[in-house]
């Protein structure tokens, strides 16, 4: 018993002064592995009378079990020191820059295109793409451009080689508007009375072309993005309700919005919608050319003209259109000063969206 | 158009309105005011920040300290010979000024003026601009020596008053110049820059506009018998008039004025034609284009005995013909240039040939010279077409083409004319010779459009009354009249409010003048609200009747009003201009939704382009017109949409091939580290004077290193084929497209022969990708790495979707085991997984290529190929037999097929 008494202090005692893992497990060997002292007091019970073996026996698992629990704790305390230890040594610059992973990136005209048509496809505009490249028809004369009417001048085209097409020139489309007619004529094309087709409410967005150098200001090429609302009851109160709608949701809840007569070939009557500068609130700055408006939008109820081209008969139908551009508009978000940024290509600029 | 509001005044009583609330008021009815010039009326006092309705310029004169003064004396400077000094009276002292001015300089000791010279003097500590500066800056005098002698004032010229550039000499001023009343007041003046669109062609002049505004603000013209100078008279018999075409020609008015002296045009006339932009040239010239501004009718002044030196007749007078130009005819404008003419030209003639270019500009042989006598001045109407496309044939833009180009109403030509002659006789002491040689076989039909409340109801949303409507229109000199008085049964629209008179439908409908009603809906500004709101006298909404039809007569000054629906539609622009587009309310759309049907291929290339930026691509857009050398570099195409009228001869075609325009951008971007760019748009492909097919196209570009530099990461491996292919992987399975497969690519010459693929869905082949053929990529100037470019057709990848079908998440744990096989290099490695897959059957659910293995100990011409197998069944746990079983059948057809051998 006595021997029990001491295997149980020195290991205890040895154990004081184990801190690290290695010596633990060394310990562990030494005495309360298989071949350790207290073992061999097990392995000695058969041995004893049996009188001496229950208290040898009891005594043994006494301290079997205050050894193993003891090895426990050291345990923990080692386990708890080295996360000690290993919390306080990896310490990291935490302001040293991250690594580089791929950064992918929307041009900036798809990132404005998407909120003008996903606002729009909520107020009942879905979606309707056309070509680009146009007959004059589609792009002048059905839009109520005459041939040779000084309206055209306000839009200068690109046009293509051709020969012998007369007064019906292929052109690259200087607005999106063609669409309008391609848009009406399908929905005519569908409807199971052709003297009654469907009312129409769509978004056109695209790639349009003008002739005009290319500065700062102006370029060759630009998106636009249309709304067509045609049927049996449209009003132009209902024009500035939409609008007003859309301006809302565009640059917010509290934007203001108002309305001037303007003039455009393919409606009648014709308006400019300015909305107040959300930059400045409509105190004047830089953006707003200190007006604190934004020329944002035209607009106008479709031409008698424009539905008869699409088949829509305008004594019973009316319709409303509008027109903006999404650089336009990006430029004036993000403060951009010159407009040959959006087709440079320069990752350097279009890694900032 | 610039509108001086000096000049408006002739016409409108504008008390009690700043330049703001006139641009306003414009502005919101169709004609944008798009900048203020001050040249002396009192400016609003803007700060720098502060914000400004409208674009504003200029300089207001000091009421103080810039009066109306007159020069006495000019008496020679003591120690400059270039300099005067001026015994100068203010209206109330005498002040002695300094000045260098040559056009007072010939005066210079020759004592005391018989008559003095009025000029605009400027005291000291007034600012105006410093004429010798370059551009406009501002100055404020103060005292100073010059020359020994004392200076504190000036003598203004032009520039210094900001009414021109002008700086040669000082102004002087008209005879009858009041001494000592502030010059703001004498001259001063604010100049609107009115947008004239084209529907709005008949505000091209002070008269348009001053009509226009007196409109919205409600107010009467002032004095309208001025606006209207007719000849009675008989017809003149000094010259006859022969029309060929009326179409090109509607109408040819002749006017003569005899003795006539040519200088200078009163000061008063120089200036307001320089604030509208006109170069002040003799009395004859100026009158012209003084009555072209005042009225909108452009008029051309001939020497008359330059034409009657043409006459080949018996009578002595001129015969002046107009006629369509015969093809190559030559004629030598008024600026010296001689001209080959094409029949879109219209020709004003005589019995010997061309005189003038009509509507756009003189021959130089019948031109008003110094040594004109006799005049004889044409108003015409001429055809806007042919005006338009002449004036830009030779490039001719004047103020004349101008206007004629958009159409001037045949109308204004008389009095266009019979002002011109007023004024020349009033300038130049000519005598007006009695009557006018007048032809007008073509008088335009004014339209007559009928339109109801019902109308107005039906398009622009709002309830106006009959009364109301011809209220406005008549502000605008419509002549309006209630076409079938029809007793109205029915409930008003209006709010019963409106109306405590019950019949009052009756009693409007015999009201025979409108005047009354309009009279009611005059007060500026308001007014349109008034319209709307219940303060409005019930008996001017007296009828309501929706059906009530008036017919509305088109006055005779406007072109822009059509017939039928497009007249009605005209109408009811004017209807809502009137009423103010700011006062119509704003209200949802009422009509039925259409029905919901979107847009797929709208949609589907929305998600490409989400699946591409996740992936770590910068969508681009190109330009669409490029050059047939640009897109050479990658492919040589038969033929291109080819661009009439390029911009440069750097963008004459549009582009066929969608890469070259993603390549081009890569190339500006050939110093970034790493480059992953995407682009999707249409290409076009030509048919020969018909429309061009327009397929849109999806290109990827990569090139660099895998990724960016890190502190940590030196020297990243650059991007190769398997990169790319990993990403079409990612995209296409993004896409949910099945049964994509890929194999090497033979069509494709600017790939890398042995690094290119193609890539099908089914037998449907969407696209190939690879690296670039060095040979290719020699020709951009990109860095040393492999350039990878891929290219989609949309429509296939489009039709190539497929249905999408949910594999059961495995319920059963899988059996993992690798293999490696040894086979010829020639044998694909996708038939090796095609073989393990058809041969697992639902099994294997992967079958992972971990290693591709060459080495001698394998042999030359061989590989080995190690895959990660994971075997599982839906339907229990697979033992290690099964497992095993499963291989040795795989193997075993690897065996068969590709003569593989099992690499222990
Ligand atoms: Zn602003």
């Amino acid at each position: 018993m006595n021997q029990l008494n001491d295997i149980e202090t020195s290991a205890l005692q040895a154990l004081e002064s184990v801190t690290d893992e290695d010596a633990l497990q060394a310990w562990k060997t030494a005495h309360i592995g298989r071949s350790s002292p207290l073992m061999q007091v097990f392995a000695g019970l058969g041995k004893l009378s049996k009188e001496e073996k229950p208290a040898v026996g009891q005594a043994a698992n006494r301290v079997k079990l205050a050894l193993e629990s003891a090895f426990e704790a050291r345990a923990q305390i080692i386990k708890d020191a080295a996360l000690a230890k290993s919390l306080e040594e990896e310490q990291l610059d935490v302001t040293l820059p991250g690594r580089p992973a791929p950064r992918g990136r929307l041009h900036p005209s798809t990132v404005q295109l998407r909120r003008m048509l996903d606002i729009l496809a909520e107020m009942g505009f879905q979606v309707y793409t056309s070509r680009e490249v146009e007959t004059d028809e589609f792009n002048f004369q059905f839009l109520n451009f005459p041939l040779h009417h000084p309206a055209r001048e306000m839009q200068d085209s690109f046009y293509v080689e051709t020969e012998g097409r007369g007064d019906n020139p292929i052109l690259l489309r200087t607005h999106t508007s063609p669409g309008q007619i391609r848009a009406m004529r399908d929905a005519v094309a569908a409807a199971p009375d052709p003297a009654n087709p469907p009312p129409i409410r769509i978004a056109l967005p695209g790639m349009c072309y003008r002739y005009e150098q290319i500065t700062a200001r102006s370029e060759i090429q630009f998106n636009q993005v249309e709304g067509l609302a045609v049927g049996t009851n449209i009003t132009f109160a209902d024009l500035k309700g939409t609008l007003t709608d859309f301006a809302r949701r565009m640059f917010g809840q509290g934007a203001r919005v108002r309305f001037r007569a303007d003039h455009f070939p393919f409606t009648e009557p014709s308006a400019e919608m300015d909305v107040e500068c959300f930059v400045c609130g409509g105190k004047g700055c830089s953006v707003c050319k200190r007006s604190g408006w934004l020329e944002i939008l035209g607009c106008g109820m479709v031409h008698p003209n424009v539905l008869m081209s699409g088949g829509y008969d305008p004594k019973r139908y009316t319709g409303f259109a509008f027109g903006m551009g999404p650089e336009r508009q990006a430029m004036l978000r993000y403060r951009i000063e010159d407009i040959r940024y959006f087709w440079g290509n320069d990752v350097r600029f279009l890694e900032q969206f | 158009m610039k509108l001086p509001l000096s000049w408006l005044k002739d016409y409108l009583d504008i008390t009690g309105l700043s330049p703001e609330d006139i641009a306003r008021k414009l502005t919101f009815g169709g004609l944008e005011v798009e900048e203020i010039k001050y040249a002396g009326w009192t400016m609003p006092a803007y700060g720098k920040d502060d914000r400004r309705e409208f674009k504003t310029e200029g300089i207001a004169w000091d009421r103080e300290r810039i009066v109306v003064a007159e020069i006495r004396e000019v008496k020679p400077h003591p120690n400059a010979d270039r300099l005067t000094l001026c015994d100068l009276f203010d209206g109330t002292q005498e002040q002695v000024v300094l000045t260098g001015a040559p056009n007072i300089f010939h005066l210079k000791g020759t004592g005391k003026l018989p008559k003095p010279i009025k000029v605009a003097y400027a005291k000291e500590g007034a600012t105006i601009y410093d004429g010798h500066a370059d551009g406009l800056v501002l100055t404020t005098l103060k005292r100073a020596k010059i020359r020994g002698v004392e200076s504190y004032s000036m003598v203004c010229s032009e520039k210094e008053l900001g009414i021109s550039e002008e700086h040669e000499g000082i102004i002087l001023l008209d005879e009858d110049a009041p001494v000592g009343t502030p010059l703001a007041d004498y001259m001063g003046d604010a100049v609107l820059e009115v947008k004239i669109n084209p529907n709005m062609a008949r505000c091209a002049s002070v008269l348009g506009i001053a009509r226009e505004l007196a409109a919205l603000l409600g107010r009467e013209l002032r004095d309208k018998s001025t606006h209207v100078y007719t000849y009675t008279g008989t017809q003149g018999d000094f010259a006859t008039l022969e029309i060929t075409d009326p179409t090109l020609n509607p109408r040819f008015v002749l006017g003569l004025i005899r003795d006539v002296e040519i200088k200078q045009s009163p000061y008063w006339v120089q200036r307001r034609l320089k604030m509208v932009g006109a170069r002040p040239i003799n009395n004859i010239v100026d009158a012209t284009n003084y009555a072209m501004f005042e009225l909108g009718e452009p008029l051309h002044a001939f020497d008359y005995d330059v034409l009657v030196g043409r006459v080949t007749n018996s009578t002595h007078k001129p015969k002046i013909l107009t006629r369509a130009a015969k093809d190559g005819e030559k004629l030598t404008t008024l600026d010296g240039v001689e001209r080959t003419l094409t029949p879109m030209n219209v020709l004003v003639c005589d019995e010997k040939g061309a005189l003038s270019l009509a509507g756009v500009m003189g021959g130089a042989e019948s031109e008003v010279t110094d040594k004109t006598k006799n005049i004889l001045l044409e108003g015409a109407a001429w055809n806007f077409i042919n005006v338009r496309r002449t004036a830009r044939q030779h490039n001719l833009q004047s103020e004349a083409s101008f206007r004629f180009s958009r159409g001037v109403h045949p109308a204004m030509a008389d009095k266009g004319v019979s002002l011109g002659l007023k004024l020349i006789s009033e300038w130049s002491g000519g005598t007006v010779a009695p009557g006018l040689v007048d032809s007008y076989p073509l008088p335009p039909k004014d339209p007559t459009v009928e339109v109801t409340p019902r109308d107005v109801k039906r398009v622009l949303g709002i309830d106006l009354t009959a009364q109301q409507i011809i209220a406005l229109l008549e502000r605008v000199e419509f002549k309006c009249e209630i076409q079938e008085p029809i007793l109205d049964t029915r409930k008003p629209i209006l709010d019963i409010r409106y109306s405590n008179n019950e019949s009052s439908n009756i009693e409007s409908s015999n009201i025979a003048s409108p005047n009354i009603e309009s009279s009611n809906i005059a007060s500026p500004n308001i007014e349109s609200s008034n319209i709307a709101s219940p303060n409005i006298e019930s008996s001017n909404i007296a009828s309501s009747n929706p059906e009530s039809r008036i017919s509305v007569t088109t006055p005779p000054y406007r072109l822009d009003i059509g017939e039928g629906v497009v007249g009605l539609a005209d109408i009811l622009e004017e209807i809502a201009r009137l009423y103010g587009i700011e006062n119509i309310p704003a209200t949802n759309i009422a009509d039925a939704l259409p029905p919901q049907i979107g847009n797929p291929i709208h949609e589907w290339e929305e998600r490409l382009r989400d699946l591409l930026i996740s992936l770590g691509f910068i969508e681009i857009v190109s330009y669409r017109m490029t050059s047939v050398e640009k897109e050479s570099r990658l492919a040589r195409f038969d033929d291109h949409v080819v661009i009439a009228n390029p911009i440069t001869p750097e963008r004459n075609v549009l582009r066929r091939s969608l890469l070259a325009s993603v390549l081009e951008a890569a190339e500006k971007n050939a110093r970034a580290e790493s480059l992953s760019l995407f682009e999707i748009g249409a290409v076009f492909l030509p048919h020969k004077n018909e429309l061009p097919d327009e397929p849109r196209k999806l290109a990827i570009v990569m090139t660099g290193r895998r990724a960016a530099t890190a502190w940590d990461v030196k020297d990243s491996p650059v991007l190769d084929f398997f990169d790319m292919k990993g990403r079409i992987e990612l995209l296409l399975a993004g896409l949910q497209l099945a049964d994509v497969s890929y194999a090497p690519a033979d069509s494709a010459a600017h790939l890398h022969p042995g690094k290119a693929a193609e890539i099908k869905v089914g037998d449907k082949m969407i696209g190939q990708f690879g690296e670039l053929h060095p040979l290719v990529k020699e020709r951009y100037e990109l860095g040393a790495s492999p350039v990878l470019a891929a290219e989609f057709d949309l429509a296939a990848l489009t039709s190539a979707q497929s249905g999408f079908s949910l594999a059961p998440v495995p319920e059963f744990p899988p059996v993992y085991e690798d293999i490696a096989v040894i086979v010829d290099e020639s044998v694909a490695a996708a038939r090796v997984e095609s073989l393990i897959r058809q041969t697992g059957g639902r099994s294997v659910t992967d079958a992972r290529l971990f290693d591709v293995y060459r080495d001698e100990k394998i042999g030359a011409g061989k590989k080995s190929l190690a895959y990660a197998l994971t075997y599982q069944s839906p339907e229990k746990t697979l033992t290690d037999a099964e497992a095993a079983a499963i291989r040795n059948k795989i193997v075993k057809r690897l065996e068969q097929e590709v003569k593989a051998k099992l690499r222990s």
